[in-house]
């Protein structure tokens, strides 16, 4: 594989662009193999990835219902942060942060990884006090979090309307300034380039059809579109239908599927500094480095696998946006589109081993799984490996649900992961 | 913007008048150990097809019913009144 590097590029240039290699392997799949990972998105790819580079396990298949990097992780709105109320979910993020913060050198490709800071909004007294514990909490965990007042976050962020004449005027806000977005799609293509060089097989129009047993129960491979493939350890990593995998396996799992729907508007030229969340007023925003803003919504309130929804909770945000930002009225909006969240009774992940031995799942990341990518992936992966969670992910169990030991961040944050 | 009958109503209205209350049908258990807590409160079918569910007419009747509805195609397959059995579903 070549490495990207200011020689390549001028070496290429010269060559019309012509000579690049394929950035990653279409195998096809092999007869077994040590471990197979279904869900060729950003968490699994980057499972795979580590697998091979951390714990040397490189017969390894990514397997994909469709192409990779096609679903959640091409749908989401990029946002980066860690300011998470519980000392279990500010680890969690923050060991993905951490990561973060390396990759783009680290996998030689181009995240487009910046830390321009996202700022939460509190619009009302009591979301005041809710912030400021965040931040305490989150500065007892090493996590970087400040408040600020009305003046500092409209010093941050000047396209921000401060007027206290609008429905919910803006109180204050808490500034991580780690956080912040990378280029969704890079990351698939990163770790898909990383493991393939390392030996690991992305297998893409591959469903998996079925999840075979051996008859002590533990797994011994799945049935698939592209044939039988053998493998004792299978993760599943599949967002929005991981469900339906674990159900092939006989399982039931805490998990509900909402459309959350996202939009962009028309590229201008650099106007919004930041990230910029709301709760109350159900939005957040961003602007790409094309120059188009990226918009969030709130997820809908019933299952569905549509992966599209309906007009007037896009309405709703946008209404919200026009208000905290008066200059973006006039804005067109170019694209819309719906993503499909596994979301969790607790609103936290669940990552970590399941009764039947052998079968690992990494899911219910509902709104909030992009930021997570490298650090799910890197847990997985130690999962994987040592057939036990890592102590960071160890409390992210399936068996909490039973426990009752859950990781409430639905009462800390239901909405704008 | 789903229309939803609502089978008190019996008038098809805009989806904004109404919420969600999640799977329909589920029994509380009389009794139960931890394992059964957790189906209850937290297991969910999640179907990927036809999903039996709540709504709740809370802009209108006030009353709630239960709906199939197709979770691919987000179409109402039919409603039904609470308290009901889960009843046949009509042929396309």
């Amino acid at each position: 594989m070549t490495r990207f590097s200011f020689p390549s590029l001028v070496r290429h240039a010269f060559g019309g662009d012509k000579g690049w290699d394929q950035q990653w392997a279409k195998p096809e799949p092999k007869a077994s193999y040590d471990v197979i990972i279904i869900g060729a998105g950003g968490h699994g790819l980057a499972a795979a990835y580590y697998l091979a580079k951390e714990h040397n396990i490189t017969n390894v298949a990514v397997l994909e219902k469709g192409w990779l990097g096609g679903g959640n992780t091409a749908r989401n709105t990029t946002v980066i942060r860690s300011n998470y109320l519980y000392d279990e979910s500010a680890n969690l993020y923050n060991h993905a942060l951490c990561l973060w913060e390396g990759l783009s050198q680290e996998l030689n490709y181009n995240l487009m990884f910046s830390q321009r800071g996202v700022m939460m909004l509190a619009h009302s007294e009591h979301e005041v006090q809710l912030y400021k514990r965040h931040v305490h909490a989150n500065r007892l965990n090493g996590v970087d979090n400040e408040w600020l007042n009305v003046e500092q976050a409209k010093d941050f962020c000047p396209p921000l309307n401060i007027s206290p004449d609008v429905r919910y005027p803006v109180m204050g806000a808490a500034l991580q300034r780690r956080g912040g977005t990378a280029r969704h799609d890079g990351v698939a293509w990163g770790y898909a380039r990383g493991a393939s060089t390392r030996g690991v097989h992305i297998i893409e129009n591959c469903e998996v059809l079925g999840i075979n047993r051996h008859a002590d129960g533990s797994v011994s491979g799945v049935e698939t579109s592209r044939g039988t493939i053998g493998a004792s350890k299978i993760a599943i990593s599949a967002a929005a239908h991981s469900s339906q995998l674990m159900n092939m396996a006989g399982l039931d799992v805490p998990l509900e599927c909402f459309t959350l729907q996202a939009l962009v508007s028309e590229p201008v030229a650099p106007v919004f500094p930041c990230v910029i969340a709301s709760n109350t007023v159900h939005a957040y925003i961003s602007q790409s480095d094309k120059g188009e803003l990226v918009i969030g919504a709130g997820t809908e309130q019933y299952v569905s696998y549509a992966q599209r929804g309906p007009l007037h909770t896009v309405e709703h945000t946008l209404a919200a946006i026009c208000e905290m930002f008066p200059m973006f009225t006039r804005m067109k909006m170019l694209r819309n589109w719906g993503g499909c969240v596994d979301v969790t009774p607790d609103r936290s992940p669940i990552l970590g081993k399941t009764p039947i031995q052998g079968l690992y799942l990494n899911a219910g990341w509902g709104t909030g799984g992009f930021k997570a990518t490298p650090g799910a992936g890197h847990l997985l992966a130690h999962t994987i490996a040592k057939d036990a969670p890592h102590e960071i992910n160890a409390p992210f169990s399936l068996s909490r649900f039973q426990t009752g030991r859950l990781i409430d961040e639905a009462a800390a944050a239901a909405v704008a992961h | 913007m789903l229309l939803i009958d609502c089978p008190y109503c019996e008038q098809e209205r805009a989806e904004i008048e109404f919420t969600c209350s999640g799977e329909a049908h589920m029994q509380k258990p009389q009794n139960a150990d931890d394992a059964q807590w957790e189906k209850f409160l937290f297991l969910r079918a999640n179907t990927k097809g036809v999903h039996y569910e709540r709504w709740y007419h809370v802009h209108g009747c006030g009353r709630y019913f239960n709906a199939a509805r197709d979770t691919i195609s987000d179409k109402f397959l039919l409603t039904y009144k609470a308290g009901l059995p889960k009843p046949e579903l009509p042929n396309e």
